[in-house]
């Protein structure tokens, strides 16, 4: 809450200053250690909200009883997960935003999610598709984060690490299993990855931040990651009978800023409440 | 409670198994499923757990709604908690039911053709987030109030699912009163939108015990049975009673004035609910009847591919493993 005239005026307004969101330590600068860090945190966290996002507005309307429960699950595991990220980024920030002003109070333009989380649903084969494509990136990252030379960063990805490695195995599982099943099932699953692939591309570019984090020994370089998943999302492909598609072509953007105009529209109904009533506690 | 006025069916059985039937269940005795039961235990327990786990699972749809507009994280891991335990809850039931020999899909089936309903308090929209408050608060609690007695009732079955359930509701219950005291307490707009969703759900949390059954056969059947352990005004009077304290806690006011404390009984006098307004909901006449109906064929409708592929897939590796078999021997 921001303080009123009468506090202003008192000895401690410097002290209430700091309880005001966004009020704290001036902007971090770019190419500062703390910025990249901040931002490679956000790329992590952004992804598991947005994702969960995305997969919460499966709630009660999934093809059958068993995968509400899954769905949620994982919902629950990566808001959870967003919870450490982006409240480990506001940690490094400094500037008194916690993980809910970060999540609930910046505009599009500072989100660092992929592209690929953001997508719309669509089916239920694109929306397990897509968690497929996530999940085979998502463990290695976790696998090499666990390493990290940031503590606090090593801490999160053994705890975030144990649920992905369950979410690999149901999603991949169910893409080898619809693939494999009727004609019809096959078909979606080969549309959901035909419309995703040029979306996977992003997860494995680096740029001048992820370089930078990879020299100190922070967070992997993205590229390295690309082989075990390559080699992942292969072994699953064949077993579904699913034909993996052969452009190379990636859209890229999300992870510096620049999103599809879906994220406007997921953002508007998730922040509604937050930008409404400015300052109310839930 | 989600089951409201499930009509007890008569039985045609040989009375001498009836008598022996109705002293294991006056000796506090379970009954099992493999065990011999009236043709009309059976089915009026079909209709009231089935009606039930059809209340679960159309109850996530008014919750639902405001996931993807919760205002903080740890509201939205809540909510979302909650809403997977009402499909969990489901999921037992429906495994209960299962024990009666009738399906699952069969069960949804004649949710989805309306011929079984739900509870009809899920007919009643969710219009601000104080809203998901109420609905821990009053709707669980209303819920709670039948549930607890519940897990006495004669089935084993049920009666089993009732005990998981009921912990969980609890639960639900003080997660909800936490999220409206939270607004009650909060600025002018958030305490009105406490106000208002109290003024919304009240009658309709009311209903949710069914209307008087004094002079109901049915109900006698089943509370011979344990089927039904308390009547409608017991229920629903107790609710009253706890629920009145904890809204002035609250400095939140119930919008009903003839309600006054009756030192005589103990308890509060209080206004009767809209019976026509019931009877209308129940006729597919609610605010959100047709949209929760639409919702839940949608669902199954768009799952049928998922649900057929997987069945295919299971077929095929069955398949193979006979031939893997056979070409091993």
């Amino acid at each position: 809450m921001a303080p009123a005239m009468s506090d202003i005026m008192t000895p401690d307004a410097a002290e209430l200053a700091k309880d005001a969101p966004g009020e704290g330590r001036a902007p971090l600068a770019e190419g500062t250690a703390e910025h990249d860090l901040f931002i490679g945190l956000a790329r992590l966290g952004d992804n598991t909200l947005i994702l969960g996002h995305r997969v919460s507005e499966w709630c009660g309307h999934s093809p059958v009883l068993e995968e509400d429960i899954a769905l949620a699950n994982m919902a629950l595991d990566l808001i959870g997960q967003t919870q450490l990220w982006l409240g480990l980024a506001g940690e490094v920030e400094g500037a008194g935003r916690d993980a809910d002003a970060l999540a609930f109070r910046r505009d599009a333009w500072d989100f660092r999610n992929i592209l690929l989380v953001e997508r719309p649903n669509g089916d239920f084969g694109q929306t397990l598709m897509r968690q497929f494509l996530f999940d085979a990136w998502h463990a290695p990252m976790l696998t090499a984060l666990e390493g990290s030379s940031d503590d606090r960063i090593a801490d999160i990805a053994r705890k975030a690490g144990k649920e992905v490695a369950y979410h690999i195995e149901r999603s991949a599982d169910l893409v080898i299993r619809l693939g494999d099943g009727t004609e019809e099932s096959r078909a979606r699953m080969q549309t959901a990855l035909d419309t995703l692939w040029p979306y996977v591309g992003e997860m494995f570019i680096g740029d001048v931040t992820d370089a930078r984090l990879a020299s100190a020994g922070i967070m992997p370089a993205p590229e390295s990651l690309r082989s075990a998943w390559d080699a992942s999302v292969d072994q699953v492909l064949a077993e579904a009978t699913l034909t993996r598609p052969e452009s190379t072509f990636a859209h890229k953007g999300g992870r510096q800023g620049r999103h599809t105009e879906h994220m406007g529209h997921l953002l508007a109904p998730m922040q509604w409440l937050q930008r409404a009533y400015p300052g109310a506690r839930w | 409670m989600y089951a409201q006025m499930v009509k007890s069916e008569a039985t045609n059985d040989d009375p001498e198994k009836l008598a022996a039937f109705q002293a294991r269940i006056d000796a506090g005795e379970k009954i099992e499923p493999k065990d011999w039961m009236p043709e009309g235990y059976r089915k009026t327990l079909i209709r009231q757990i089935g009606q039930h786990a059809h209340s679960e699972i159309v109850g996530q749809l008014p919750e639902g709604n405001w996931i993807t507009r919760a205002p903080t994280l740890e509201r939205k891991a809540i909510l979302l908690a909650k809403v997977q335990d009402e499909a969990g809850h489901g999921l037992y039931l429906y495994c209960a039911a299962e024990t009666l020999g009738v399906s699952r899909d069969d069960l949804t089936e004649q949710l989805l053709s309306g011929r079984m309903k739900y509870s009809s308090i899920f007919n009643y929209p969710t219009l601000n987030w104080a809203d998901i408050g109420a609905v821990g608060w009053l709707v669980d609690g209303a819920a709670i109030m039948n549930q607890v007695p519940l897990q006495r009732t004669s089935f084993g079955p049920y009666s089993r699912a009732m005990i998981r359930i009921c912990k969980e509701e609890s639960f639900h219950q003080r997660q909800g009163y936490d999220l409206i005291r939270v607004m009650a307490q909060g600025s002018d707009e958030q305490r009105a939108m406490a106000q208002d969703a109290l003024n919304r759900f009240w009658y309709p949390s009311l209903m949710m015990f069914g209307p008087s059954d004094k002079d109901s056969v049915h109900s006698t059947q089943s509370m011979a049975w344990k089927i039904k352990i308390n009547t409608n005004d017991e229920l629903r009077q107790k609710f009253v009673d706890q629920t009145v304290p904890q809204a002035h806690y609250l400095g939140l006011t119930i919008p009903d004035e003839g309600l006054v404390w009756n030192e005589a009984k103990g308890g509060w006098d209080f206004s009767e609910p809209d019976w026509s307004e019931f009877y209308e909901v129940l006729k597919g006449n609610g605010p959100c009847n047709t949209d929760r109906m639409e919702a839940r064929q949608k669902a199954w409708a768009d799952g049928q591919w998922f649900r057929d592929g997987l069945m295919a897939h299971a077929n095929k590796a069955a398949a193979r493993r006979k031939a893997a078999k056979v070409a091993a021997e």
